[in-house]
């Protein structure tokens, strides 16, 4: 091998000459071209393109050559060696390409395979009933408010005007807390409706007061399909200046319009709760039907078993009785009240057709409704 | 209340067109009366006709007596011929004319009439009884009708059996509604129509002071209890007589047994009315009557045959013997009339709706009488009702009525309501106007007098229809109406209920709407958005929401395992609970949800993990148990507020969760699925925690009802120091498994949320993180200690080593990968191996300082608790 220009030796330079750097050349394209995997385009690579290959000893001898000789020399040797670089990466990403390919094929698994390891949750639906209609209210300005299960007759009933010995009373059904005697006379009952609430927020509130009270609420009702013991309400309440029941029918059509979607109309019919004067019983057109059912050669619905409407709540301006055992001036002051059933709205909303489903805790209940209602 | 409504009819003259039973039904209710159904009836009797007998062969040869009749129904009968037919009954006579169902004929219940073979006869027809034609209960005897009826008439039309029966939910303020005389007065106002007062007996000889002869003695000793008494006597009832049939059927329309023409008598105008009445055998009775409270001691036996001990509030019919009958509620025994009675005294009284309803509850006893006593009853209706009462016993009994009657009265302040014109206005949102409001009010029955001349008109707002929002007072002083309700109206006492008169008889329907103004609300409180979160964490976690029971039995406390000094023993009683069973409020959201547990897997569920949020109750130490009640005419006192708060429940909102089975499930990953562990339970009690943001601290503890070795303290800290138990998890004890009947190794956890949330509120909201970019440098550390020292109390030692050097900002995170017991860690210790992760925010740390913060934590470790390194 030479290590300088000063010696000229035209037989040591042959490996220079045209013919023998394209068959050089050719035949480095050839083992590239014939490599079938990433091993053996490396043994090409070594072998026409490393340090022992007959194009990389060419390059070293072009030193050797006259410096006349050197340009015309590096240029055939430099394009030989070029040819040859480009063909072997070429060749590499074509076999990698295939390479991978086949591995990721390998690894092809079943995705249809189940995939939860661990069982799902639920919330329960009465929880995302009264979470869903909490949040129609709170969207209205309504704050919550909250009171005990267990509460002071005085609060569930007297300061909502039923008298002590009204019949009203008694057909709460109302499950008493055992005095000291055991007898019912403690003065305190397990609520019989989140009513008590209202007294509780109007007594500790600032006016005006728009709040609403989600709860569970107890009677001695017998369980069946559609009375449960132990159940769920929620109720708003509205005190402020100047309000009307044109301001009650407008606040629970705005209720039915967020819950039930728009263009239900709402209806009242006068009905009797001691707290509210005058009170109403509240429907809505049938949100499955709209009406139709009820109409002359309309198809039956189960929903509204063909009337028509639903009965959804209950509601009444706050009867003048009640703010004044709050200490709020009823003629100033006035303010509505309405209520309804969490229970009944899953059974409207949701089909739900036997309340005994809702207190049971059969997995299979609360795991259909999950997370959102 | 059933009522026919032809009855009503009688009263509110409505055509047959407006009649239709929707219809009728829709007004009703509209103005307040709901009616739950409008029954067409009598339409499925056909083909029977009126028919006399002409033959009667008694048939001996049975085991029973059998007649075989033969009968005409003149110019009707089949084929011209008289009819054949069979009959069991034996309470007829020849001549007599009877109800007969000829072949082909339907009956109630989709009876069918056939002629066939009896008795050894061929029988064409029926004849039918009460009860046949759904007119009464009396299967026993034939339906023997008067001998006017026409013969060949259609039953159905002669006995007015087609009819509509309305059934109404009466609310309890509406007393008035539970007769026909007040749903028929709604009925014409409904219509239009002018409404005749079936109360409108003109009665002569009953004005107080009159000088109209008294009849049997009687008189009020407590005026409390009750404020009018009138009695009348008739002689000489013909004990035979027999209802008349045409009060039979309203009778049984409106659901009403007959029982004698005596009692029938009453009922039909208690039902018509709305007065209760009370017929006594005058020859029965001892001495004058007086109406007064029970002495200590008395009793009585009442109708129902039950001897009833009374109390001192109850309110008595007495005469010189004692109680005869308790007012308005039942009569008793020994005065009552039987089928020989001729003389009787009929009792009309006003007795006080809070004294009946207290004696009713008091006795949990209830009649027709109690339940409109209760409601309030006209107190102008007794001399008039027992005037119609004594007037139909001679009309249809053949008795003789004593002239004059005894009248016992209590003088009684009218109720008179001032009522601004206005004021229906301003609650409904409409402009009413003077004109309808007076009009309305005078429609219920009010008297209404006007004060003042200026016209509510003039402050109307110029469209006219809806009213102006006003910020103002209701003012009561111009403008006002004097109103005085009608004696059958005692629910008519404020301004409001005038207006709900007004509001309700123009109509719901017309009321506006008026869409709320959105007011500036606060949203929900931290501790509302807390409760979800706390919800959706463990939803999100596998765990399925349920609602259990509040009650239980007081055997839970056992199947606990609860120590007999443990407060969860002490439960709120409910006095009358649902089940005789389980009479406690629960302590511990635990037994029910377990038992909800047991449910599921008895379900087939053998992997389940459910959890609730929910409230328990214990009873707060130091109150006598006792809640006053307070008056209602003006707002309680803080101290009286504070009174009824001492004596309720402390009731503590919890959250509890419970697992049994797989926690993660055995499938196509692994055959064995993991079951669910104390670890589980644990980490779901820190996970609510979490939830909360509030830092958590596992401790071992020994509590019911959990296994005593795997049982974790869950303390929140809330700050400055400040640690709170906020309840247990773990793996429940073996004996409280199988008292639930629970797959052993059922665990559980209950965490205290109103503990959690005063936590989370003093901790403050949360602060960032500083985000260091320079590299992370660990630390393996393995460590033997002695079997008994728990990890938390490792990872605080070598954390608190740490500390010690200056660096605690420098330990990045601190957790254990792996824990080994065995040979290699020698008799009684175990090997615990940490990593360490230290990052500065400031610089790269060295190797050489993360090493010596290492051997610092080591150090405190080995003071602490005895840790040993283990190969370096
Ligand atoms: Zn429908």
């Amino acid at each position: 091998m030479s290590a300088g220009s000063t010696q000229y030796d035209p037989v040591e330079v042959a490996v220079l000459s045209p013919d023998e750097v394209a068959r050089a050349r050719d035949a480095a394209l050839a083992a590239i071209a014939a490599a079938s995997d990433l091993d053996e385009l490396k043994a090409a690579r070594l072998a026409h393109f490393g340090d022992r290959a007959p194009l990389t000893l060419a390059n070293a001898e072009i030193g050797a050559l006259p410096p006349a000789a050197r340009a015309e020399a590096g240029k055939r040797v430099g394009a030989a060696r070029g040819q040859v670089r480009r063909a072997i990466e070429e060749r590499e990403t074509a076999l990698e390409a295939e390479r991978d390919e086949r591995i990721l094929t390998a690894e092809t698994v079943d995705v249809t395979l189940p995939a939860d390891r661990v069982p799902r949750g639920a919330r329960h639906p009465d929880t995302l009933v009264s979470d869903r209609l909490t949040d129609v209210f709170v969207a209205m300005g309504y704050e919550v408010a909250e009171g005990p299960e267990v509460e002071a007759e005085w609060y569930n009933f007297d300061a909502l005007n039923f008298p002590p010995d009204h019949p009203a009373r008694a057909m709460q059904d109302t499950l008493f807390v055992a005095g000291p005697d055991g007898g019912e006379g403690s003065g305190m009952v397990l609520r019989t409706h989140t009513s008590p609430v209202q007294i509780r927020a109007m007594l500790t509130r600032q006016l005006p007061l728009y709040v609403v009270s989600p709860g569970k609420c107890f009677r001695t009702d017998e369980l069946d399909a559609t009375h449960s013991p132990v159940f769920h309400q929620i109720e708003g309440l509205a005190v402020d200046e100047g309000l009307t029941m044109a301001d009650l029918r407008g606040a629970v059509q705005a209720f039915v319009d967020a819950m039930f979607g728009e263009g239900l109309r709402t209806r009242f019919r006068p009905d009797f709760f001691p707290f509210t004067e005058p009170s109403a019983d509240v429907s809505m057109e049938c949100h499955v039907c709209r009406g139709g059912s009820a109409r002359p050669g309309g198809d039956p619905c189960r929903v509204c078993k063909s009337q028509g409407w639903i009965e959804i709540a209950g509601c009444g301006m706050v009867n003048p009785r009640v703010l004044v055992a709050c200490g709020i001036d009823p003629d100033r002051y006035s303010g509505f009240a309405f209520g309804l059933g969490i229970e009944r709205t899953l059974m409207i909303a949701h089909g739900v057709t036997d309340i005994r489903d809702t207190i049971e805790g059969d997995v299979r209940f609360s795991a259909a409704f999950g997370m959102e209602i | 209340m059933r009522i026919p409504l032809s009855w009503a009819r009688e009263y509110a003259p409505i055509g047959d067109e407006a009649a239709d039973p929707a219809e009728v039904a829709r007004r009703l209710t509209a103005a307040g009366l709901e009616v739950e159904s409008a029954e067409q009836v009598g339409h499925d009797v056909r083909g029977v006709v009126v028919a006399e007998v002409l033959e009667i062969e008694e048939l001996t040869e049975h085991k029973k007596p059998i007649r075989f009749c033969r009968l005409t129904a003149g110019e009707t009968d089949p084929g011209g011929e008289p009819a054949a037919v069979i009959c069991g009954a034996a309470n007829f006579s020849v001549g007599d004319r009877v109800p007969l169902a000829l072949p082909g004929a339907e009956l109630p219940g989709g009876v069918r009439i056939g002629a066939k073979q009896a008795y050894g006869r061929m029988s064409a027809g029926m004849i039918c009884s009460a009860a046949e034609l759904a007119i009464g209960d009396d299967h026993a005897g034939i339906l023997v009708l008067p001998t006017d009826a026409p013969l060949g008439a259609d039953f159905a039309e002669y006995a007015g059996l087609r009819d509509v029966v309305l059934d109404i939910a009466v609310t309890p303020d509406r007393g008035y509604a539970l007769s026909v005389r007040g749903v028929a007065r709604e009925l014409a106002s409904a219509y239009g129509m002018s409404f005749t007062d079936p109360a409108g007996t003109d009665i002569t000889d009953d004005a107080p002071g009159s000088g109209a002869q008294d009849v049997y003695p009687a008189s009020i000793a407590d005026p409390t209890a009750c404020d009018r008494f009138v009695l009348r006597e008739v002689r000489g009832l013909d004990p035979a007589a027999r209802t008349p049939l045409w009060m039979r059927v309203r009778l049984a329309r409106s659901g009403t047994r007959c029982v004698s023409l005596a009692v029938d008598i009453t009922n039909y105008l208690m039902l018509e009315l709305g007065q209760p009445l009370h017929a006594f055998d005058r020859a029965k009775l001892n001495g004058p009557i007086v109406v007064r409270r029970a002495q200590p001691g008395e009793k009585l036996e009442t109708l129902d045959h039950v001897v009833r001990t009374l109390d001192p509030d109850d309110i008595l019919i007495t005469d010189s013997s004692g109680p005869i009958s308790m007012a308005g509620t039942m009569g008793g025994i020994s005065t009552e009339i039987d089928e020989d009675s001729a003389d009787l005294v009929i009792e009309a009284a006003h007795f006080s709706a809070e004294g009946t309803a207290r004696m009713g509850r008091r006795h949990k006893l209830s009649s027709d009488a109690s339940y409109r006593f209760e409601r309030g009853v006209d107190r102008e209706l007794p001399l008039r009702a027992s005037a119609k009462a004594v007037s139909m016993l001679a009309s249809f009994g053949g008795a003789s009525v004593l002239p004059g009657c005894t009248h016992a009265s209590v003088e009684v302040e009218p109720v008179m309501i001032t009522l601004p014109v206005s004021y229906p206005d301003e609650v409904a949102g409409v402009i009413y106007g003077r004109d309808t409001v007076v009009r309305r009010l005078r429609e219920t029955g009010c008297e209404v007098w006007q004060t003042a001349p200026a016209s509510a008109e003039g402050r109307a707002p110029a469209d006219g229809k809806h009213l102006r929002h006003e910020h103002g007072r209701h003012d009561r002083s111009v403008a006002a109406l004097v109103v005085g309700p009608p004696s059958w109206r005692p629910d008519l006492t404020d301004p409001s209920d005038l207006a709900e008169e007004v509001i309700r008889l123009e109509g719901y329907a017309n009321i506006p709407m008026r869409m709320p103004r959105a007011t500036a609300g606060h949203g929900l409180t931290g501790r509302q958005r807390m409760r979800r979160t706390v919800g959706r964490a463990l939803a999100g976690s596998g765990y399925v929401e349920v609602l259990s029971s509040p009650f239980g039995p007081a055997a839970d406390a056992e199947a606990l395992q609860l120590p007999p000094e443990d407060l969860r023993r002490v439960a709120v009683v409910v006095a009358n609970p649902l089940s005789e069973d389980e009479p406690l409020l629960r302590t511990t959201l635990l037994p029910g949800l377990l038992r909800v547990l047991a449910r599921n897997i008895g379900r087939g569920f053998a992997d389940v993990a459910l959890f609730e949020m929910g409230l328990v109750f214990h009873p707060r130490p130091g109150s006598d148990g006792v809640a006053p009640i307070l008056g209602v005419d003006r707002a309680p006192t803080v101290e009286e507020l504070g009174m009824l708060h001492a004596a309720l429940p402390d009731q503590p909102r919890r959250v509890a969760a419970v697992l049994s089975g797989n926690r993660e499930l055995a499938g196509w990953w692994g055959s064995q699925g993991r079951p669910a562990s104390w670890a589980d339970a644990v980490q779901a009690a820190s996970e609510v925690c979490r939830a909360c943001r509030v830092p958590v601290e596992v401790r071992a503890a020994q509590q019911a009802p959990w296994h005593p070795g795997r049982c974790a303290a869950i303390f929140v800290q809330a700050g400055e120091g400040r640690e709170w138990l906020a309840g247990h998890a773990g793996e429940l004890h073996p004996r409280v498994v199988r008292a639930f009947g629970l797959p052993d190794r059922a665990c559980a956890m209950e965490v205290d949320l109103s503990v959690i949330e005063t936590a989370t509120d003093l901790v403050g909201p949360v602060s960032p993180p500083l985000l260091s970019g320079y590299p992370v440098a660990t630390q393996d550390v393995a460590l033997s200690v002695p079997a008994a020292v728990p990890a938390a109390r490792v990872q605080e030692a070598l954390t608190a080593g740490v500390s010690a050097v200056g660096a605690g900002e420098l330990l990045e995170d601190i957790a254990l990968f792996d824990l080994y017991t065995g040979e290699q860690t020698g008799e009684g210790r175990k090997s615990l191996a940490y990593t360490l992760r230290f990052r500065a925010p400031d610089r790269t740390l060295t190797v050489e300082e993360t090493s010596s913060l290492r051997d610092a934590a080591v150090a405190e470790a080995a003071r602490q608790v005895d840790a040993v390194p283990r190969g370096g």
